[in-house]
């Protein structure tokens, strides 16, 4: 399966020149213009290793988490990437973090692959790539103040802003996510769920960084503070030029705050394309699939639609079904789909085309269909 | 390097600047908010002043009682009961079976029980605090080592282990005593500190710390440490008491301290044999033991509580 990963080109990606730790951090500090990549994925491949025994552990397997998955991040913009429970978005995340390392593949930012960095030129990284977390009652330690959760970035980034300095920062960033800056010396437990993700944001934010990466930032609130802390991020990319990419399970969520759209379906790439390319024209049946459940807000529409509904569970990611992984639930599988599979590229039928169905798509059988809008 | 700040950076917010000036925003650390919190807590003051009399008298034991701890008179004084009204006197608890009296012998035992509960119990946690924190942590083989190790030790009873290593000293002092103690004592903290570690290490506010750049040790000792050290003041404060009866066990196998050192521990062990006929010269020794160890429970309380946010 893997295999299949090495004959996509990594040849449009131009890698830094870059070798010596002071040439590495200049790579990671020049400026990107708006709309050119500046986070560039190739090949990501995480598997996670089954291990018997306790002592003499002798590998039996591996949790394939991620399995190949390739996409650009455009400087300004939200890519959203959604899939179900377990299909490695988290994992993609923790690897664009370099918080786990990579079994292989690539993570280029502003052309420097970050994936072997270590020391001092790891931090850089570290100082432009940040992420909000899902969960605002476990991200936050709650022994510690708010002004010592915003303030630590400074105490592990000193060069960021001067000691003297840091209280002002810190009350600035409370400001900036708009929470009272009297509230430093309050501690994580006096807040409610809206107000602790925006303490997290606001530690995001404390080192300037370029991209920041939300795992789910707003699966865990309620609905009505969900819309203030989408728009508060929207506010915040504008004013700061940041680049998102947002995570969610669902499609409806991020919709609204993504101009281009990723589907992940264990552990692989579905379907990538702009906002109108997913949900107006999808091509893959699982980002149908996906489509025909979000909820549409306007009774017309809801009455001729047709639902599709997928039987059977998501298989294993320890044991994922040959060529398409989509296959054991897809309604249009043949006998090609269980030998090829399907590359993430645009589709045969649609190639050359001036259609907005002519996006990258993992489907032998790419083809429209309007399940969103009456049928 | 470019220029990257916050648009913030030149006009501050009126909001931020109001928070400056009120000192409403004057940054405090979760130490200085406990240290805050222990000034009000009676539970911190009242185990403080016990301790603190109970320190002075190891430390200065003259200061309450001029006669000598060793002084026998067993023809004048041969278990003679307390005169309960003769404070501070010879008399005030009466006299043990050797006829030398028990309240001059109880205030300058306590330097010797002090010595080793304290000493014990700071090694302990420290010893069991560091297996545990890098078994939990680091996992892999330094768990896997550890881990180990501790279980070979957690084999060998406390007592029959301090027993065996004594034996190789001559002469044997409190110090010496709370080496042997610490040696087979640490494991109970070392397994609690592993699993408390083990949860701890998951949160996603250590992930988010670690994504920041932070390195293993602000990790260990600003993140994890804060979060597991309750626990393990409670495990420690309660286990105080266990060391110094258990060099009280040692001493009356006669391999603890040894006779000219006067400590609880002897003289309670040496009481046991006459608990019918003066019962005084077991319980007031082993009052002062209880009171001992009653005020370093109550003070590992406060402490915890005080270090923990939620409960202010
Ligand atoms: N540290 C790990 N060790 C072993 N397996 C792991 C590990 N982390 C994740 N996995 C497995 O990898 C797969 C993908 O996990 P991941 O957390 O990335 O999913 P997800 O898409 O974020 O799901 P969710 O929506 O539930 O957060 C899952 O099957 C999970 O069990
Ligand atoms: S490749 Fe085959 S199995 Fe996979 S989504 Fe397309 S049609 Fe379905
Ligand atoms: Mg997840």
């Amino acid at each position: 399966m893997a295999e299949t990963a090495k004959n996509e080109e990594v040849s449009d990606v131009v890698p830094s020149t870059a070798e010596t730790t002071a040439e590495v951090e200049a790579v990671l500090d020049a400026p990107v213009d708006r709309g050119e990549p500046i986070l560039q994925v190739r090949n990501l491949v995480k598997h996670f290793p089954l291990t018997q025994g306790i002592l003499f552990k002798k590998q039996i397997g591996a949790v394939k988490a991620v399995d190949g998955v390739s996409f650009d991040l455009y400087k300004g913009e939200t890519l959203g990437i959604v899939g179900e429970s377990g299909c490695g978005k988290s994992t993609v995340a923790k690897l664009l973090m370099t918080l786990e390392t990579a079994t292989s593949g690539e993570v280029f930012y502003k052309g420097q692959d970050i994936t072997k960095l270590s020391g001092r030129a790891l931090k850089a990284v570290r100082r432009n790539i940040q992420m909000v977390f899902q969960d605002p009652y476990t991200s936050l330690n709650p022994r510690m103040t708010v002004g010592d959760i915003i303030g630590e970035p400074f105490d592990i980034h000193p060069e960021v802003a001067p000691k003297g300095d840091r209280r002002k920062r810190v009350q600035e960033l409370l400001d900036v996510v708009g929470l009272n800056p009297e509230y430093i010396n309050r501690y994580p437990h006096q807040f409610s769920g809206g107000q602790r993700q925006r303490i997290g944001i606001a530690r995001g934010l404390a080192l300037n960084p370029e991209v920041i990466i939300c795992d789910e930032p707003v699966s865990a609130l309620d609905v009505s503070v969900q819309a203030q802390v989408i728009n508060l991020m929207e506010k915040l990319q504008n004013e700061f030029e940041l680049s998102y990419v947002f995570i969610a399970h669902d499609l409806s969520i991020v919709r609204h705050i993504s101009d281009r759209v990723g589907v992940m379906y264990l552990g692989k790439m579905a379907e990538i394309g702009t906002d109108s390319e997913i949900y107006d024209h999808p091509t893959h049946p699982y980002t149908q699939a996906l489509l025909s459940a979000v909820p549409v807000p306007d009774p017309a529409a809801r009455e001729g639609r047709e639902r599709i509904i997928l039987t059977g569970d998501v298989p294993s990611p320890a044991n994922p079904p040959s060529g398409c992984r989509f296959r054991t639930r897809c309604w249009k599988a043949q006998d090609k789909c269980a030998e090829e599979v399907p590359l993430l590229a645009v589709p045969e039928v649609f190639a050359g085309k001036k259609t907005l169905a002519a996006h990258d798509s993992a489907c032998h059988f790419a083809e429209e269909r309007d399940v969103v809008h009456a049928a | 390097m470019p220029e990257k700040t916050l648009p913030h950076e030149t006009t501050v917010p009126e909001a931020v600047s109001t928070a400056m000036k009120s000192g409403a925003g004057k940054p405090r650390s979760l130490g200085q908010d406990a240290w805050r919190e222990l000034r009000g807590s009676w539970l911190f003051w009242s185990s403080g002043v016990l301790l603190v009399l109970f320190i002075v008298m190891a430390a200065f034991p003259t200061l309450f009682t001029g006669v000598d701890p060793r002084q026998a008179d067993l023809r004048g004084h041969y278990l003679a009961p307390p005169n309960w009204s003769h404070f501070f006197e010879a008399d005030w608890f009466g006299y043990n079976g050797q006829g030398q009296s028990v309240y001059a012998r109880t205030v300058h035992g306590a330097r010797a029980s002090i010595i080793v509960g304290v000493c014990v119990t700071l090694a302990v946690t420290v010893i069991g605090g560091l297996v545990g924190m890098l078994a939990g942590y680091f996992g892999g083989w330094v768990d896997a080592l550890l881990s180990r190790l501790t279980d070979i030790f957690f084999g060998i009873p406390l007592l029959l282990g301090a027993l065996t290593l004594l034996q190789a000293f001559t002469h044997r002092t409190a110090w010496t005593v709370s080496l042997g103690l610490a040696t087979f004592g640490w494991m109970q903290i070392a397994r609690v500190m592993r699993g408390a570690v083990i949860t701890q290490k998951q949160a996603d506010f250590v992930t988010a710390a670690r994504a920041l750049g932070a390195g293993t040790g602000r990790i260990l000792f600003r993140h994890i440490l804060p979060n597991v050290i309750g626990p393990v003041i409670v495990v420690a404060t309660i286990a105080l008491g266990g060391y110094i009866s258990t060099e009280a066990t040692l001493s009356y196998l006669g391999i603890g301290l040894q006779d000219p050192v006067v400590s609880w521990g002897v003289d309670i062990s040496a009481a046991q044999s006459q608990l019918r006929d003066a019962p005084h010269v077991l319980l007031v020794p082993a009052s002062f033991l209880s009171l001992t160890v009653l005020a370093f429970i109550l003070l590992g309380d406060a402490v915890r509580d005080a270090l923990d946010p939620k409960l202010r």
